[in-house]
């Protein structure tokens, strides 16, 4: 718990307002538990029917919910300030011109968030031409035992100014493939479950816990030069 | 279970998806193997330090756009 508060308190800017099972634990001494769903609320339901039958102002309700998460994911993706508001804004609008469509089988957030991913890729092939598509097999035939072993500092965050730690932790999720980045901002940094995560990007849930575990290790290899006891800011 | 058994089970008992006897048996390789209790913990902290609930602010007149947007459509829709 010590080194839950201590994330939080230095981290504002990446917005942690940490999932405190995975801090409380350390090595594996206890159960981890699954990431809390806390974006949905009660009156969700009626919004959108209410905005299905035209009522722009409980679409503006939904729009002040999410837009701030769907921009901040656009902007992971996208690595791009203005394709991000570009992504996020036409977003929005095609949520609102294909309401009539949303059938309510999933969360409206989860929709949403398909939505918003289509129209940040679109955004960064047109960047870089070479992006797979999400629903291609990704590489995941290499090897994942992972290299770096040595063990992270107590606190490595406050080895870092915080506007160091921002562009440690933006500049290590900017180099991952934008097909396991993707994953791994729905599922870990959105709270997607694993199962809203592969709805979401029209992928197997298989494909989604493949590439989410390879991002992980990914991500932790980058971190590592950065976090380890010997390592010098 | 051995240390490739850890790692590709990793996501899954982070995720808390692991069934029980999953869970013990990796639990049991982790009370002996130090490199895996290091990988483990560095991947829990991973993604702790990208996880929260603190999204990005939007540029001032990015929602009085979107309404700008949202009206010209609906005006289009309604006609």
């Amino acid at each position: 718990m010590r080194f839950a508060s201590t994330v939080c308190a230095n981290l504002l800017p990446w917005g942690i307002r940490c999932q405190t099972a995975f801090a409380q634990e350390s090595m594996g001494s206890t159960n981890p538990k699954p990431l809390p769903s806390t974006i949905v609320r009660d009156d969700e339901g009626a919004l959108v029917t209410a905005a299905k039958a035209g009522d722009l102002a409980a679409f503006d309700e939904l729009v002040n919910r999410y837009e701030r998460r769907i921009f901040r994911l656009t902007t992971h993706i996208t690595q791009n300030r203005e394709d991000a508001e570009d992504a996020t804004q036409d977003a929005f609008l095609k949520a609102f011109q294909h309401l009539g469509t949303f059938q309510g089988g999933s969360r409206f957030y989860t929709w949403l968030v398909r939505i918003a991913v289509n129209e940040a890729l679109m955004r960064l092939r047109r960047r870089r031409p070479n992006v797979v598509s999400l629903d291609e097999p990704a590489e995941t035939d290499g090897e994942i035992i992972p290299r770096q072993i040595e063990d992270w500092a107590p606190t490595p965050e406050q080895r870092y100014a915080r506007s160091e730690m921002n562009s440690i932790l933006s500049g290590s999720i900017a180099d991952l493939d934008p097909i396991f980045r993707t994953v791994f901002l729905l599922r870990d940094v959105e709270g997607l479950s694993t199962e809203e995560t592969a709805d979401a990007l029209g992928v197997s849930t298989p494909a989604v816990k493949s590439r989410l575990l390879r991002a992980r290790l990914k991500l932790r290899e980058k971190l590592s030069p950065y976090f380890e006891r010997s390592a010098k800011p | 279970m051995n240390c490739r058994g850890v790692i590709e089970e990793l996501s899954n008992y982070l995720n808390g998806e692991l069934d029980a006897v999953g869970m013990a048996e990796l639990r049991r390789h982790l009370e002996r193997c130090k490199n895996c209790r290091l990988v483990v913990d560095t991947t829990r902290q991973t993604i702790m330090f990208y996880s929260g609930d603190e999204p990005l602010p939007l540029p001032d007149d990015f929602r009085e756009r979107l309404h700008d947007a949202l009206l010209r459509r609906l005006g289009r829709q309604s006609t």
